[in-house]
């Protein structure tokens, strides 16, 4: 519950911010900090700097964006579940916003803070990669998109140089349905599998969490769907090239088991 | 202050008079506290289940920032008048291990303490603790119990050859006869997983010493001042009128503060030395493997029946863990339920026998219902067993068996003064509606729903109010069972009350000033209720085994009464009447068939000016009782769960839950309310969600709030409560225990709903915690 001694800066703007992550080996970034703190608490994470991005206002929003959605990097998940533009252009990320955590974690964890921090139990990396949504980040050296399924590179791990910060999410506007089932135990648990499925130009996108050291997609249930199986034969294969955990929550069996459920149950959602 | 017209507080659902300081923010807590010059503690905590410890180096640590001192168990070896009590011998060839503060040589589990270290800052120590360099051989550990009960298994204790501690034994009846004769017998089997009590405060402790007079004072979240300072004097080796023990506001306890604890007496010891206070604040993934773990045993029942359903007699045996050490009371905890193996059930023939045995794990000792929820959940699943196994209703079977009159000896030997069993099961089956639920729940399984509805039953009786004094002799426990209460009136008309009985979260201040309040006709925020410090209270036995109602709460009432007859002397004095001429009520004395009268705040006010009081009076208005109560308090009553079960993926959540009790006459529903919804989320959460798991190396796997699933408001239905009162004919309140009800009750009636669920499809048994993968499991092995 002691976190080991750290430095603290406050950053007013992004330039700011990726300078202070330049000047140290192993600083971090702290925006709602709830995944972070309670690391660090428990000493797992030692960063020497913490750089507070917390109030940097002008990286909450969602606006649309030629075809797209742009959200801040820093837009609360409360907002996110709120927002009548992302309800009507891309439910499934407000809708998904709304399951995360509890109401204190969803007012004060931000969709970037989520997404860079690379938990594959975590939701909203799911979803993106599950959307095929557009991460932008800005370093030193200037700034690049990076897609979804290439961001997630290993358990806690993710494309991001150690002084670049995520700033942008960038997402499509959805022309089908789409939906994210999770189970847990405990309403404030992170998912012990989750399902996302989105249908989009006719073809279907599904992604999961906690299947792996990252988020994955379902290739072998999309492969079905894209061969014209029905939603059951396609959950038969949620667990093709899927690497589960084992743990309190459930055997590597049984989250193979439960995702086949919950993929097929999405689908159903998803109606023909 | 005026006298309360015609009112009555007893028996009323006042809102709590503690309320506001705790929902503001405002209560206490040791954590709130500090002293100047105060150093903080660190404990060096063993990573290993089981490690031979060579050496311990302190250099580093010591030359950290901030650290003052630090030490290693040879250290401090001088420090002990004893080793940490173990105060309920419970035969006469018990092995007790020594257990001193620290670990010297061997540790035997994770989180076993070998070292500390004092600091100017809690991060300084904290620091520096980790620099401290243990050089540990690690040892084969076994943490199963069974396993540790099998031969060739590590030992925990190696001079005891053995890591059996004791087998106790309780018989009565012709059992074997009774088995032998028997049309049916059935026998099961249940594991009692271990529990993490996980009280909302943490632990912590701020020891203070003068040094020119010797005087310590310790000030600890504890259920038990009193019986601290008590022992505490022995482990520290000073008289029992140097030693003072504050429990201040304390955030709950569950069992888990009712204990004498490692760093209690280091800190102690360590102000003692240093001459500084020493403070130490538990941190909650700490708290996983330094505070007492509950449950932990091995369930083996038979009973025995006719072919009609009615039993004749059961037989249990136990296996329970007490952990690597016995703590304050781990040894009697299982046999806290030795007696209710029966259940509710008239039967003729018992056989109880509990082997307790040394684990590589956390010391296991009492936790909310202690040996009452192993006993209530075993008989309740087993006469569902039998059920079945007679293709009989499970409410039938209940009820044929059930006792109908009181009192009612019970074959284990004791005898429930008084209850409604019957009463309450028709309560329940009333508000459940059982017939609509059958044909809802076959409706289900007739299309296949991939929800399946069950229900379960748990009609129970439990002992608690603990205890006769000459009982708790008799089982060899080391203290006696009364309670103290002095009621003193200040001049200006309020009401002292100092209890033996202290607070952690059970409405004291409230409950007991409403007993005091009706006595004298006063308001209840006339009384002021003293507790948790012993130069305060100097008698008490303290809050545990719902007894602080049943037996503090009796010993108040009995003051009342002493005050109340010292108070009339005083009025017939001042009324020039003879004290039979006056009439008692609400509080005021009125000479009969005249206006005159005198309240008892009046006689206080003259009782403290003492200018006119009756020749040889002693002034003051004030008045001490001790209770030793004749019996066990004897609550019981019907615990039904609904639960729907999705057979997919295996999730079970609890859908309705009634809970009928007899508590007898209630002072505070509301408040019996807030221990019955507590109670039964505990016992939920042993039913569906908490279990300390841990790895093969002896390590607890999922020792945070993370992983060990606590369960809260979100998983829960809104409980239905409802009540049947049959007022307990051996205290004059008629009242019973209400803290452990809700917990005793419910484990077996989710469980019971779980498997009802899934009966139509072959499902018998299920271990707890109902995971959803357990529950997947047997819903798969049950279809092959």
């Amino acid at each position: 519950m002691i976190p080991a001694a750290f430095d603290y800066e406050v950053a007013a703007d992004v330039d700011q911010a990726v300078s202070l992550l330049g000047q140290s080996d192993d600083a971090k970034l702290l925006a709602g900090g709830h995944s972070l703190l309670p690391l660090m608490k428990l000493r797992f994470a030692q960063p020497s700097l913490l750089v507070d991005v917390g109030r940097i206002g002008e990286l909450s929003y969602v606006r649309e964006d030629g075809g797209a959605i742009a959200v801040g990097a820093m837009t609360r998940h409360a907002d996110l579940a709120a927002d009548a533009t992302l309800q009507s252009g891309c439910a499934i990320v407000a809708e998904t916003a709304a399951q995360i955590g509890d109401p204190q974690v969803r007012h004060c964890g931000t969709i970037g803070g989520s997404v860079a921090h690379a938990d594959p139990a975590s939701d909203l990396p799911t979803v993106l990669v599950a959307l095929d949504a557009e991460l932008v980040a800005r370093g030193a050296g200037g700034e690049r998109t990076i897609a979804a399924g290439e961001f997630f590179t290993g358990f806690l791990e993710s494309a991001l140089a150690s002084d670049e910060m995520l700033t942008e999410i960038r997402l499509p506007k959805l022309d089908g349905p789409s939906a994210y089932v999770k189970y847990n135990r405990r309403a404030q648990d992170w998912a012990t599998v989750g399902v996302a499925a989105v249908r989009q130009g006719g073809s279907t996108s599904v992604a999961l969490t906690n299947m792996a050291p990252t988020p994955i997609r379902a290739a072998g249930v999309e492969d079905a769907l894209a061969g014209g199986a029905s939603a059951a034969d396609a959950a038969a294969r949620a667990a093709e090239g899927a690497s589960p955990p084992s743990d309190t929550n459930g055997s590597a069996e049984y989250r193979e088991h439960l995702a086949g459920v919950l993929v097929g149950r999405v689908l159903e959602s998803l109606g023909g | 202050m005026s006298a309360v017209e015609e009112r009555t507080f007893v028996g009323a659902p006042i809102p709590r008079k503690e309320d506001a300081k705790f929902l503001t923010g405002q209560a206490r807590y040791v954590e709130n506290l500090s002293a100047p010059g105060m150093l903080h503690l660190a404990v060096v905590r063993s990573p290993h289940a089981h490690a031979a410890i060579s050496s311990v180096d302190l250099s580093a640590a010591l030359a950290a920032d901030g650290v003052v001192a630090a030490f290693s168990a040879a250290d401090l070896a001088e420090e002990w008048g004893g080793a940490l009590p173990c105060a309920w011998p419970v035969t006469e060839d018990i092995k007790i291990p020594e257990h001193f503060p620290l670990a010297a040589d061997r540790a035997r589990y994770a989180g076993d303490g070998v070292a500390v270290v004092l600091a100017e800052s809690r991060a300084a120590a904290k620091d520096a603790a980790a620099l401290v360099e243990v050089d540990y051989e690690p040892l084969p550990a076994v943490t199963d119990v069974a396993e540790a009960a099998a031969d060739g298994a590590p030992l925990v204790h190696e001079d005891f050859g053995t890591n059996d501690s004791y087998t106790w034994v309780l018989q009565a009846g012709e059992i074997d006869e009774v088995f032998s004769s028997a049309d049916v017998v059935v026998k099961e089997r249940y594991v009692q997983q271990r529990l993490v009590p996980n009280a909302m405060e943490p632990r912590a402790v701020l020891a203070e010493s003068i040094v020119s007079s010797g005087e310590l004072t310790l000030t600890t979240a504890t259920q038990i001042p009193h019986l601290l300072r008590t022992t505490l004097s022995g482990v520290l080796g000073v008289p029992e009128s140097k030693l003072r023990i504050i429990a201040p506001d304390v955030g709950g306890g569950f069992g888990s503060k009712l204990d004498v604890y490692a760093e209690e007496a280091l800190a102690l010891a360590l102000a003692r030395r240093l001459g500084r206070p020493i403070k130490w604040v538990e941190e909650r993934s700490e708290g996983y493997l330094a505070t007492i773990h509950g449950r932990d045993m091995v369930q083996e029942i038979e009973l025995a029946a006719t072919s009609a359903g009615k039993i004749t007699g059961v037989r249990a045996h136990l296996t329970a863990s007490m952990g690597a050490y016995l703590q304050l009371v781990t040894p009697g905890v299982p046999l806290l339920g030795a007696w209710l193996y029966c259940g509710c059930y008239d039967m003729q023939a018992y056989d109880f026998s509990c082997t307790g045995v040394f684990t590589h794990t956390t010391p296991t000792d009492a936790y909310r219902g202690a040996g009452r929820p192993e006993s209530t959940y075993a008989i309740e699943r087993a006469v569902n067993a039998l059920a079945r196994e007679l293709d009989m209703d499970v409410v039938d079977v209940r009820r044929l068996n059930m006792i109908k009159e009181f009192p009612a000896p019970i074959v284990s030997g004791l005898e429930i003064d008084s209850g409604d069993f019957e009463g309450a099961l028709d309560r329940g089956l009333e508000m459940l509606d059982y017939d609509a639920f059958r044909s809802e729940q076959a409706a289900r399984r007739e299309s296949g729903d991939t929800k399946q509805l069950g229900v379960g039953f748990s009609t129970y009786v439990e002992m608690c109010g603990l205890a006769p004094s000459r009982i708790l002799g008799a089982i060899s426990y080391g203290a006696g069972g009364w309670e103290s209460a002095t009621i003193r009136f200040m001049p200006t008309g309020t009401v002292q009350v100092m209890s033996g009985a202290t607070a952690h979260g059970q409405s004291h201040a409230t409950t007991f000033s409403q007993i005091v309040a009706d006595a004298f006709g006063v308001d209840v925020e006339a009384v002021e209720f003293l507790a948790g410090d012993t130069a305060v209270v100097p008698l008490g036995m303290d809050t545990y085994g719902s007894r602080s109602l049943s037996v503090g709460g009796i010993a108040l009432y009995q003051a009342a009464g002493k005050v109340v007859e010292k108070a009339r002397l005083i009025a017939a004095h001042q009324l020039e009447v003879a004290a039979e001429d006056l009439e008692y009520e609400n509080g005021t004395f009125t000479v009969a068939g005249t206006d005159r009268a005198m309240t008892v705040p009046e006689t206080a006010l003259q009782a403290w000016t003492a200018h006119n009081l009756p020749d040889g009076m002693e002034p003051g208005l004030e008045a001490t009782s001790v209770y030793d109560p004749p019996n066990f308090s004897w609550p019981g009553g019907c615990h039904i769960a609904v639960v729907e079960v999705d057979t997919e993926t295996g999730d079970a959540r609890v859908k309705r839950y009634i809970a009928v009790d007899d508590v007898g006459n209630m002072v505070n529903p509301l408040v019996v309310a807030g221990q019955v919804h507590g109670g039964v989320t505990q016992g939920v959460a042993q039913a569906l969600y908490e279990e300390a798991v841990y790895d093969d190396a002896g390590n607890l796997v999922n020792g945070s709030m993370t992983n060990y699933l606590v369960p809260s408001a979100a998983e829960v239905p809104s409980y239905e409560v409802d009540h049947v009162a049959a007022p307990s004919p051996t205290n004059p309140l008629g009242v019973k225990g209400a803290g452990e009800t809700g917990a005793i009750a419910s484990t077996p009636a989710v469980i019971n709903a779980v498997i009802d669920a899934l009966s139509h499809l072959g499902v018998t048994d299920i271990d707890m915690p109902a995971s959803p993968e357990r529950v997947w499991r047997a819903i798969e092995e049950a279809s092959q």
